[in-house]
């Protein structure tokens, strides 16, 4: 009953961590039929990224990435999801719903629900469609959100793509029931139990490349609704009295530029985010405008297969 | 944070460990208070959360004017409004020494099959008590659980001990009942804590309200509870989960080390063939490793070539687990469908997957007193005793050993439901003695004899469909045309062979299984086998399907609506069903799952038998059964 014992056996929590996404991602590679990863640019695809280059080594990842792409991505994050394909020799699949995109869908005039709605779940949902993909592996974590905290590691969506919360299989031990019927698919959750410190503190130990714009620089924000929101091409309109001002600001996450609000920080390198994230008293999401329209708007979204 | 606290911070996180706990209490224990408080005092509750969990404290609070901590851990909509945790919600917090997995859990009885799921992959369980209530049937159950997923390590926390006064004797009463309970059961270790969640009382610091209690907080205990299970010192376990291959120089064999040590230049063996090679390399993505420990996830690379797939488990020569077919273990049932010994399941074991059937229910278990009591099936949340039979052999350690290579899962064919947990108690021996012998004269040489390939038509449908009048039919013209045929229905089965069945889900499912062992017989001397049945489910007519060859066996679904059946009632069956005289009937009182794909779809409401027989003929022609 002494801990230097343990500490002796014990693997850190991270390397722990570590282990069981590679195991949950080499799984789905061995019992799925076409799995896909979905690629978000943010830090939390990074990781699992990264964690994917590490499960197979030497061989690359067995399955391509597929970004959703609703066309209002920052540039940056475009052009950081090509360089980072083209560099780690992977197959990159990029889909928008043409459809929306004909119909002026856009989080301005058709505000963030719908633009969310038509541009990332209904593309999501064409997407895993037209590639018949029976596994999607998507960064998300259990401590982001409430629901989160009792979403299934492997969570079954219908042939419709519906996530059913009173219909999901028990999960035991590390044995997933992988088995699906035509049209039928999981959603894979490998980083179901890191947290945001868990992330960052791996990427800084792993030196993993992520998105300049987590770093704090000098950028020009307009102030809307209480969000610092970058402007980050003339698609988007000041209203009247509004006006763009440069401020030291980062992201803490990453989505739509309209609907992905920056925080006034100095932190300029990892060390600094990790600093700051050990003082910090709110909670990543609070950047997220889709969060905020009702209390449980998360677990609707799932219902309606937004990841 | 300067930089040398964020170095020392860092250097820290190094050395940080992970432990993973269970939660588990009665309605109203103060779980999900508990554990709102050790994400508040361990700050991991944002002041965003915050606001919100003052907005719900006043909206739905349980707590007057308090915050209600219970609302920061409940989630989906239907229970927060119900006041409920209705499954398993995973919570995370974290302090300098370590990173801890919360599985909270409900305590009502009908969710026994989601405290087992967090229990599967826990290292400590706290069970809350009541100090008002004491030990309550619902914390014998939760200790019993706990107790059979493997949990060795249980902190009694008693609770609400504000509202006893803090009482250092109703405190020691409730220790020593549960620990008199808990002495049949499995756990190496239990630390009692007496403790007030709303307060904090002994939660993350000791409280001076109890000066009488000299044992660690809560926090603390968990902070520094060995649970080290000492699984690197266990034999050497790696379920092969991916061949990596990613050119014709590089063979290998990816996987998480589930126990045990491996270095290069050892010895394994592939325990199912026992066939043993070298570890040349180990590899990472990080580099070579000289030595990898449990809990490593890794790939191997071997000397000499055997063959090892997914699926393998890799083993010390010196210390194999057992290779068996039939083995006995704890199963808890999982699913609203009631468990059919005879049925074949699928089970997933390591990277394994086989199909199994229960050959034997010995005996079911009292969560609430560890009673055992004859059943002839499990429902839902409830546990038994069970014999298991494999169609291949697997490799397994008991579960007491090693959670991880004595666990499984079972998973219903048809649904691809998650039905079943299994921890397996000891293997069998008797199957290691019936080898099949190898016969000269087989199933070609007789068919070819008789000028033809044997195959079973399979007739299902309702009772009244005309199955066994079309059956008939198409027996008498095989004949005529000089082709070996055999009839099995209920006429000559059920007095015979399955004298013993009645008409439960269950027998039905035995019934089944024995006519599509006799009819595989059949097919093995050579013959045309016309088996017709009612055969309701879809799963044992596609368990029948699979003893055969494809191509061998042709489900002919005789179909007519239920009045028709009824209307016509050849034997007065509808009408003794209808007037409650017989139970579990087809049609009235049992489901009939009708074929999704059946070779053939007979319509007889609009064809006449006549007619029907002769597209069977057709349709075994066309087969290449006849010519």
């Amino acid at each position: 009953m002494t801990t230097t014992t343990a500490q002796k056996t014990a693997i850190s929590h991270l390397k722990r961590l570590e282990a069981e996404s590679i195991f949950i991602m080499r799984e789905v590679a061995a019992e799925f039929r076409n799995p896909v990863m979905l690629y978000s640019i943010g830090k939390d695809s990074s990781v699992m990224l990264h964690l994917a280059m590490k499960a197979f080594y030497p061989s690359k990842p067995p399955f391509p990435l597929l970004h959703v792409d609703t066309g209002w991505k920052f540039r940056e994050m475009i052009s950081f999801r090509d360089a980072t394909a083209k560099q780690l020799g992977l197959n990159l699949l990029v889909h928008t719903n043409e459809e929306g995109a004909r119909r002026g869908i856009n989080p301005f005039d058709s505000g963030s629900t719908v633009h969310t709605q038509v541009m990332k779940t209904e593309g999501l949902k064409q997407a895993l469609d037209k590639y018949g993909f029976d596994a999607a592996f998507g960064g998300a974590r259990r401590d982001e959100e409430k629901s989160r905290a009792k979403e299934r590691i492997f969570s079954f969506r219908s042939a419709a793509h519906a996530w059913d919360p009173k219909n999901q299989r028990p999960e035991l031990w590390r044995l997933f029931n992988t088995r699906v019927r035509q049209g039928e698919s999981i959603r894979v959750f490998p980083l179901s139990n890191w947290t945001e410190l868990d992330i960052w503190q791996y990427i800084l130990s792993e030196n993993i490349p992520i998105v300049p714009l987590y770093f704090a620089a000098r950028r020009k924000v307009v102030e809307r609704d209480g969000a610092l929101i970058m402007r980050d091409d003339d698609r988007m309109k000041l209203k009247p009295g509004e006006s763009e001002q440069e401020r030291l600001i980062r992201f803490r996450t990453l989505g739509c530029y309209p609907l992905t609000g920056a925080i006034e920080s100095g932190a300029a390198t990892l060390e600094e985010i990790v600093a700051e994230m050990l003082a910090a008293r709110t909670s990543e999401r609070q950047g997220r405008v889709i969060d905020h329209d009702e209390t449980a708007s998360m677990e609707k979204k799932k219902r309606e297969g937004y990841f | 944070m300067r930089a040398e606290d964020l170095r020392s911070f860092l250097a820290a996180q190094e050395r940080k460990t992970l432990l993973r706990v269970l939660t588990c209490g009665s309605v109203d224990d103060g779980k999900s208070t508990l554990i709102g408080r050790l994400l508040y005092d361990t700050k991991l509750i944002f002041d965003d959360q915050l606001k919100t969990l003052e907005k719900d404290s006043r909206k739905h609070g349980t707590t007057g004017e308090d915050m209600d901590f219970a609302l920061l851990v409940d989630g989906l909509e239907a229970e927060r409004e119900q006041g409920i945790t209705i499954d398993v919600a995973y919570r995370f917090f974290t302090t300098d020494k370590r990173k801890f997995i919360v599985a909270d859990t409900p305590g009502h009885e009908q969710y026994t099959r989601n405290m087992a799921t967090g229990a599967s992959n826990s290292d400590l369980a706290i069970i809350l008590v009541d100090a008002r209530k004491g030990v309550l049937t619902q914390t014998r159950r939760h200790a019993f659980i706990c107790s059979l997923l493997g949990i060795k390590h249980v902190a009694l926390a008693i609770n609400k001990i504000d509202l006893v006064d803090f009482s250092e004797e109703i405190f020691a009463t409730i220790d020593t009942e549960f620990r008199d309970f808990a002495k049949q059961l499995a756990f190496q270790n239990i630390v009692s804590l007496p403790i007030s969640a709303r307060y904090g009382d002994n939660v993350i610091e000791r409280s001076n309200r109890t000066p009488w209690y000299r044992g660690p907080s809560l926090l603390a205990h968990l902070e520094t509870v060995d649970v080290e299970t000492a699984l690197a010192a266990k034999p050497f376990r790696l379920p092969v989960q991916w061949v990596n291959r990613p050119n014709l120089d590089f063979r290998g064999f990816a996987g998480t080390i589930v126990s045990g040590v491996v270095q290069t230049g050892d010895r394994v063996s592939v325990a199912r063939s026992g066939r043993a090679t070298t570890v040349s390399r180990i590899v990472t993505a990080d580099g070579d490793l000289q030595k990898a420990v449990a809990g490593d996830a890794v790939t191997l690379t071997l000397a000499e070539e055997i063959d090892v797939s997914r699926g393998d488990l890799l083993v010390p020569p010196s210390d194999r687990p057992e290779v068996s077919d039939q083995f006995a273990a704890h199963m808890l049932w999982m699913a609203e469908d009631e468990l059919l010994p005879g049925r074949q399941y699928l089970l997933k074991i390591g990277t394994r997957t086989v199909p199994a059937s229960i050959t034997e229910l010995k005996h079911k278990i009292d969560v609430n007193n560890l009673e055992h009591f004859a059943a002839k099936t499990l429902h839902l949340n409830e546990v038994g005793f069970c014999n298991f039979s494999t169609t291949e052999p697997i490799a397994f350690d008991p579960y007491t050993e090693n959670r991880d290579t004595g666990a499984f899962i079972v998973i219903d064919r048809f649904t691809n439901g998650t039905v079943g947990a299994g921890m397996i108690e000891f293997g069998l021996r008797r199957a290691t003695n019936v080898h099949w012998q190898a016969l000269d004269v087989n199933k070609e040489a007789r068919a070819e004899l008789k000028g033809q390939r044997p195959a079973i038509l399979w007739f299902t449908g309702l009772s009244g469909s005309g199955k066994s009048t079309i059956a008939n039919i198409v027996e008498q013209k095989l004949h005529a045309m000089g082709r070996h045929t055999y009839m099995l229905d209920g006429d000559n089965v059920r007095h015979g062979l399955n004298r013993d069945l009645g008409f439960t889900d269950a027998d039905r499912v035995e019934n089944i299984r024995r006519v599509a062992e006799a009819a595989k017989l059949f097919v093995d001397a050579g013959l045309i086998v016309l088996v017709s049945f009612i055969s309701p489910f879809r799963s044992e007519r596609r368990t029948a399907r699979e003893l055969v060859k494809p191509g061998e066996f042709l489900e002919v679904f005789v179909d007519a609506p239920l009045e028709v059946c009824m209307e016509r009632d050849p034997k007065g069956l509808y009408k003794r069903a209808q007037a409650g005289e017989i139970k579990h009937f087809t049609g009235i009182s049992s489901p009939y799952e009708a074929p999704d794909q059946p070779e053939i779809h007979l319509e007889t409401a609009t064809m006449p038998p006549e007619d029907a027989a002769d597209r069977v003929i057709d349709l075994i022609r066309q087969a290449g059964v006849i010519l």
